[in-house]
């Protein structure tokens, strides 16, 4: 393993392995395959009662097969393919070992130059399209691998059928590879920051690790969360100021239910979804935020508690500020 | 004579919207057409199996998916009507219990071939978005009806 720094060994293997995944392009999915069956009319008519379809043109002496089934005679069925390229199985096996398990469909683009009979022998090829960039979709992380398949009756092209794949890894199952070098971090995403244009720049100086306040820059006034205006004045331009850091808890609150093991992981080493207080604190400048308290326990977060702003990378790509109670960071580091 | 546009254009303009299909999602739905399209992925047929890999329950696949939205187009125009191009993409997951409703535009007619705008929403969501190209051959009963006058 690596001993270079976590994070920025993270951005260089993702760049390599963005890189590697490319570079499937353009290669062959499969070469003249043969269709495991003629087509044939009682596969057709097991298709056409699943879908209820009855369309007379399907059965009878001049059947066709329906066009849309054109992908389930490539199908390798239960004992798999016994012959073809390389290429797409280990792009696949790539994805897999880097935690992308997962797979959905999400596409199929299909044309019929030519109607498939019964009696029609098939044969298949398959090249890579594209792979793309990583994304993040309501499913989870993940690349969208696309394939093009040209399906022939004898030199006679019958088909074409472009197919999308997501490979990703679930949501709620934070198997990436990389994930394991953090086994501290909480294995939940927390809910993600609402940014809009009148906060972005509150979110990216929480990136840069600097808490900012907005001042208006007509009367001064200090203002928190952020807004397109002043509450005093109604003035429209404003400023910002670093916060200090220092703050107190002005209030809070203690969640018993529901169980939210995204808000105590930071908390609870054993990432155990039990209560949590959310303080709300006041800011040695004067305004007041919420967030989590860290170094006590819940229950004794008390009204007056000295805090200090420490800021905490939740995942990947979230950064969020956290208060943390006087005095408590050695007793957080030694017990880690 | 009249052209071959007007011909078809009795039968689909621009515009025209298709009736509705409800299909219900059942369990046997799903495996069936999952079998039938030789789909074996677990998720297709195994509700445990399903869960750990983090859906709530078995879904429909695509080509499922893709049969219903053709058989929803040639169930409407007809036995001679020729599927040309089925282009889909899906969304919302079709989960067993739930209902999907298709419904369908004609977007484009060019000469006897109409592009229709296919969408299948179920109680989640959009399960399927889509266009379908659909060849009509001309009907010599249409040239004569059209040829009567208004």
């Amino acid at each position: 393993m690596s001993y270079e720094p976590v994070v920025s060994h993270e951005a260089e293997a993702g760049d390599e392995f963005a890189t590697r995944l490319k570079g499937y392009e353009g290669q062959r999915a499969a070469v003249a395959r043969v269709g495991k069956d003629p087509v044939n009319a009682p596969m057709i008519r097991h298709w056409c009662e699943a879908m209820g379809d009855t369309n007379p043109a399907y059965s009878g002496p001049d059947a066709i097969a329906p066009p849309t089934m054109l992908q389930a005679w490539t199908m390798s069925g239960l004992s798999g393919h016994t012959r073809g390229t390389h290429a797409y199985d280990e792009l696949l096996g790539l994805l897999d070992e880097a935690g992308y398990t997962s797979v959905v469909a999400t596409d199929c683009e299909q044309e019929y130059p030519r109607p498939l009979r019964p009696g029609d022998e098939i044969t298949y090829d398959s090249v890579i399209e594209s792979v793309s960039e990583r994304k993040t979709t309501k499913l989870g992380t993940g690349y969208f691998v696309t394939t093009r398949m040209d399906i022939r009756v004898g030199p006679d092209l019958a088909g074409t059928h472009r197919f999308r794949i997501l490979k990703y890894a679930p949501r709620h199952r934070a198997d990436l590879p990389g994930r394991q070098d953090r086994s501290q971090k909480p294995s939940r995403p927390r809910p993600r920051p609402v940014v809009n244009r009148d906060n972005a720049d509150f979110w990216e100086g929480v990136q840069r690790h600097r808490l900012l306040i907005q001042r208006c820059t007509g009367c001064g006034t200090l203002r928190h969360p952020w807004l397109p205006g002043c509450n005093a004045c109604g003035g429209l331009g404003w400023d910002t100021v670093e916060a200090s850091g220092e703050g107190t808890v002005y209030s809070y609150v203690v969640m018993h239910h529901p169980p939210f093991p995204a808000f105590t992981a930071s908390d609870h080493a054993a990432d155990a979804a039990g209560p949590y207080a959310v303080g709300l604190i006041e800011l040695a400048e004067g305004v007041r935020m919420l967030g989590n308290v860290l170094g006590v326990p819940y229950d004794k977060v008390r009204i007056g508690l000295p805090v200090q702003l420490e800021f905490q990378d939740c995942d990947e790509e979230l950064v969020l500020p956290f208060w943390r109670a006087h005095g408590t960071r050695e007793m957080q580091e030694a017990g880690a | 004579m009249k052209s071959g546009e007007e011909v078809t254009g009795r039968r689909m303009r621009a515009g025209d919207a298709l009736p509705p299909l409800e299909i219900p999602i059942t369990r046997t739905l799903i495996v069936a057409g999952a079998l039938a399209s030789r789909d074996y992925q677990d998720v297709h047929h195994d509700a445990e199996l399903a869960r750990q890999k983090g859906s709530p329950d078995i879904f429909m696949n695509i080509l499922t998916t893709n049969g219903l939205v053709g058989r929803y187009i040639t169930d409407h125009f007809g036995p001679t009507a020729v599927l040309r191009r089925v282009a889909i993409r899906l969304g919302a997951p079709n989960y067993p219990g739930d209902t999907m409703v298709l419904t369908g535009r004609v977007e484009e007619v060019d000469a006897d071939t109409a592009t229709v705008r296919v969408v299948g929403a179920n109680g989640i969501g959009k399960h399927v978005t889509g266009t379908v190209t659909v060849t009509l051959p001309m009907d010599p009963a249409c040239t004569v009806a059209s040829e009567e006058p208004a």
